[in-house]
């Protein structure tokens, strides 16, 4: 598959996957943070899913579906050879103890200091939070994946969030389809275009100052 | 703790629910769910004005969902509502009181309960609109929220197998939320799917030891 035949969302996928250091212990999101598994080189991260699985493998093939084992998103899994299972209150003292090197998260919003809006909308029932919160307190780092802009076109990385954030402490990099910003003490740093984006595309798209 | 019997019929183990009641029922959505016991609910006059911790409330009519629907349900605890939307509209309308935890709390709180632990400082959540009405306290330098810890009066779990004693051991990850659940509550119930004879698990495989579980209730076959 060519760049070009990616979807938006492998194609963000693909630009997070080379941020996973070798070997690491990686919590991937529900949506685009999933996809990230695909890009990466087989048995190169030991994925982590909250819901107590250590050691997430591929999509099982039809027939070999376990309903005993799916990842936080509920999708089928399967588990690769030196896994783990472990309950809820184990998962999360991994998580919000520091044992996590890497969580890649999905956003609605950014804010300029690199805080995110990720779990509720403004004047909706506040109904579902999930393991959000903890993995933005408790991994080492955090990654955001997500699309540059919201799909009616208004940028996602604004100068302050209008959705209820998820933590205040500010995530480590962001990836979009378009760029990637690192999280400084002084804001958001754009360190890469995407080859199909243009710094003048990312200015008009971007609602928050950035060097 | 008695001795399982590996006939204990639903009915006769759902006794103990009664109006009011607090019940922590195990399962991430539908996975690790003791649906039988839920089933059991259903049929159950004391199962009425429930407080039910979870991490959700089932699927729309399966599950915790199916409860909800015969009105069983007066409040659920939990981490996330939003994948079933009976829930939102029990919600909207007044029928369903909510009170929303960050997952690794909802753990925790779990753990705390059947441990002995009166609540406990997490930074999870802090600055945020679920810290609203929440003690604050910087320990280490970082600002941490106060949650007080869980218990119900009775809790549903399921596991994979159960000894003649009780001890249990989980599939993959039906574990989740259960060998917690199976710790906090006055009265604990195991769905199984099987019971093997006192001896028959390697004591370095069993989860959740016997003293916590109260009865347990076998949907296949008794070895």
């Amino acid at each position: 598959m060519t760049v070009q035949q990616m979807t938006v969302q492998q194609r963000i996928a693909a630009r997070v996957a080379p941020h996973i250091p070798r070997g690491a212990v990686v919590n991937l999101g529900i949506g685009i943070p999933t996809l990230v598994a695909d890009h990466l080189p087989a048995g190169t991260a030991h994925l982590q899913t909250e819901n107590g699985l250590l050691g997430v493998g591929p999509t099982p093939g039809p027939g070999e579906i376990d309903p005993d084992l799916v990842h936080a998103g509920k999708l089928p899994v399967t588990a690769r050879p030196g896994a783990s299972y472990f309950a809820s209150s184990a998962s999360f003292g991994m998580i919000r103890g520091g044992h996590v090197e890497v969580a890649v998260l999905g956003a609605l919003q950014i804010d300029a200091r690199g805080r995110i809006a990720n779990w509720a909308l403004p004047g909706k029932p506040v109904l579902g939070v999930g393991g959000a919160m903890d993995l933005l307190v408790g991994a080492r780092t955090v990654i955001v994946a997500t699309t540059h802009t919201a799909k009616d076109g208004t940028p996602k990385i604004v100068a302050d969030a209008t959705f209820p954030l998820t933590a205040q402490r500010p995530v480590d990099l962001v990836v979009t389809e378009a760029a990637t910003f690192a999280v400084t003490p002084g804001g958001l740093e754009l360190v890469d275009i995407a080859d199909d984006h243009d710094l003048a595309w990312i200015r008009t798209h971007t609602a928050a100052p950035f060097r | 703790m008695t001795l399982v019997s590996p006939t204990t019929s639903i009915a006769a183990a759902l006794a103990a629910v009664r109006p009011g009641a607090t019940l922590m029922v195990g399962g991430f959505g539908l996975v690790g769910a003791p649906l039988a016991l839920i089933e059991g609910l259903l049929v159950h006059p004391g199962a009425r004005d429930l407080t039910v911790i979870s991490n959700n409330l089932g699927e729309p009519g399966r599950g915790l969902g199916r409860l909800l629907l015969d009105g069983r349900v007066r409040k659920a605890v939990g981490s996330y509502f939003t994948s079933n939307p009976d829930v939102v509209a029990a919600y909207e309308a007044g029928r369903l009181e909510v009170e929303l935890l960050p997952q690794g709390t909802l753990a925790e709180a779990i753990r705390a309960g059947g441990a002995g632990i009166g609540g406990f400082y997490t930074r999870t959540g802090w600055g945020t609109a679920l810290a609203q009405g929440r003690e604050e306290r910087v320990i280490g330098g970082e600002p941490h929220l106060f949650h007080e810890a869980l218990h119900a009066d009775v809790a549903l779990i399921r596991a994979r197998t159960a000894d003649e004693l009780g001890n249990l051991v989980y599939s993959k990850t039906a574990r989740n939320f259960n060998p917690d659940m199976a710790t906090a509550a006055d009265v604990v119930i195991a769905e199984v799917d099987e019971v093997v004879p006192v001896g028959a698990l390697d004591p370095e495989e069993i989860v959740t030891p016997h003293l916590f579980v109260d009865a347990v209730v076998c949907t296949g076959v008794a070895r």
